[in-house]
């Protein structure tokens, strides 16, 4: 087995980004099919939201980073 | 009116510090440590076989950490076993003053073994961290590292861009902007209207914009400048944990020197709330104060590190298979992964003008004292 436990440790991390984001997704998707005209705010919002919750994920990258 | 001066001022002068402490900042990850013994073996014995012409292991780990960390030379490529790099200054303040000489003199050489003899002392050269020959001591090291130098070509493009685009107006004061001018107008308006606008009450607007325009700039260009794969681009600034500590920094620094009283009423005694609760929610709230700024410094940071991180091994595959079949897939995921990073260059620079931006808004914000007032005569 090679790796190391940092590694494993930033996987799980990202698990929690994977299924945040993912709920996002869909549920600006929804949000999209129920009213058309509002797709270009609820994208925006959608990115905005993505990109708080990868921080967090990455915040437990850059921990498995350190030594 | 003077306020604004000195905060532009403030920021203009010490922008460039950040970059001058990135340079002695370089192990932000530590990666680099924990392959200190192993690259000290696979690095001479790759430089060693590479110079009889013979193929040493391909080791992505310590080629990508030698892309993303910063150095006192510019390496361009190696050609024959060969590096060639553009030399850059090093500059140190030594116990003798200030010492200069070029990072050429070093040789290449980053596992401490080569001494340069300048100002009458000794330096070596251990992992881009230079250290007084035979100690552990180091000199304080303010040299144009990569980075720095990065930062400078990045702060070239951003004024030629804006003092032509001002040009521009200065010239045709009511027509409709054109050219470079017509392409920069939304993008400044965006952070105005779409970013400021919403956080920051209008009255404050002005005191803070340009600061807020700087930043959005900043950050965008050099993450862009960060992706570029060619000499002057491909230098890992905003990737730099130190760089994003400093603008961190900035942000912390401006929102609580522009804080009102109603702002740090807010943080230590929290209007609205029973008395026995105050002093933890003012516990909280100091915190709150400092992890605002230490998740953007790392959210920015990490951001742009993990994607140099991700294209960098994915154009290593090719290395690491040792086929050229593999380069068709390698690239085309390569490309995707780029096109994603230019998307989150933009995402970043928005996401950090904004949350400073709010910063700045709750900084300045104007409370009702009617609404505390009344949710305290209710108890």
């Amino acid at each position: 087995m090679t790796g190391s436990i940092a590694a494993i440790g930033a996987g799980l991390a990202v698990i929690g980004v994977g299924l945040g984001i993912g709920r996002i997704g869909g549920q600006a998707m929804d949000a999209i099919a129920r009213q058309p005209e509002a797709s270009g705010k609820i994208q925006t919002a959608m990115l905005i939201s993505a990109a708080f919750i990868e921080g967090v994920g990455l915040f437990g990258v850059v921990v498995s980073l350190l030594k | 009116m003077v306020q604004r001066r000195l905060l532009t001022l403030f920021t203009a002068l010490t922008l460039p510090l950040s970059g001058i402490w990135a340079s002695s900042a370089e192990e932000h990850t530590a990666p680099v440590e924990a392959v200190d013994s192993h690259d000290a073996g696979t690095h001479e014995a790759e430089s060693a076989a590479a110079h009889h012409g013979e193929e040493a292991a391909f080791n992505p780990n310590e080629m990508i950490m030698h892309h993303i960390a910063d150095s006192h030379g510019w390496h361009i490529l190696d050609w024959n076993g060969h590096a060639v790099s553009i030399p850059l200054p090093v500059i140190l303040w030594t116990s003798n003053g200030l010492v200069v000489f070029s990072s050429a003199e070093f040789h290449h050489d980053i596992e401490g073994h080569h001494v340069v003899e300048a100002g009458g002392l000794q330096f070596v050269n251990k992992h881009e961290k230079i250290y007084y020959a035979g100690t552990e001591d180091k000199p304080v090291d303010l040299s144009i590292t990569k980075n720095v130098f990065a930062l400078l070509v990045g702060a070239v493009v951003i004024l030629l861009i804006f003092f032509s685009a001002a040009r521009y107006y200065a010239k045709n004061t009511n027509a409709a902007p054109r050219g470079l001018a017509g392409f920069v107008e939304p993008l400044i308006l965006f952070v105005r209207d779409d970013i400021a606008r919403g956080a920051i009450p209008e009255k404050h607007l002005n005191r803070f914009v340009p600061y807020l325009l700087t930043l959005f700039f900043f950050i965008w260009v050099n993450n862009l400048l960060g992706l570029v794969p060619f000499f002057p681009g491909g230098a890992n600034l905003t990737g730099n944990i130190a760089v994003t500590l400093v603008l961190a920094a900035f942000t912390l620094i401006i929102t609580n020197v522009n804080g009102t009283k109603d702002y740090w009423m807010h943080i230590v005694w929290m209007p609205g709330v029973p008395t026995a609760l105050k002093p933890i929610l003012a516990l909280i709230e100091l915190i709150g104060v400092l992890t605002k700024p230490f998740s953007l410094m790392i959210r920015l940071f990490a951001n742009i590190t993990a994607g140099h991180i991700l294209v960098l091994s994915l154009v290593s595959l090719i290395f690491i298979f040792e086929s050229v079949w593999i380069s068709p897939g390698s690239i085309i995921l390569t490309l995707f992964i780029s096109t994603l990073e230019l998307l989150v260059a933009a995402l970043q620079a928005y996401v950090f003008t904004m949350l400073t931006a709010m910063s700045f808004g709750a900084a300045v914000e104007e409370h009702h004292h009617d609404d505390h007032a009344h949710a305290e005569g209710h108890h």
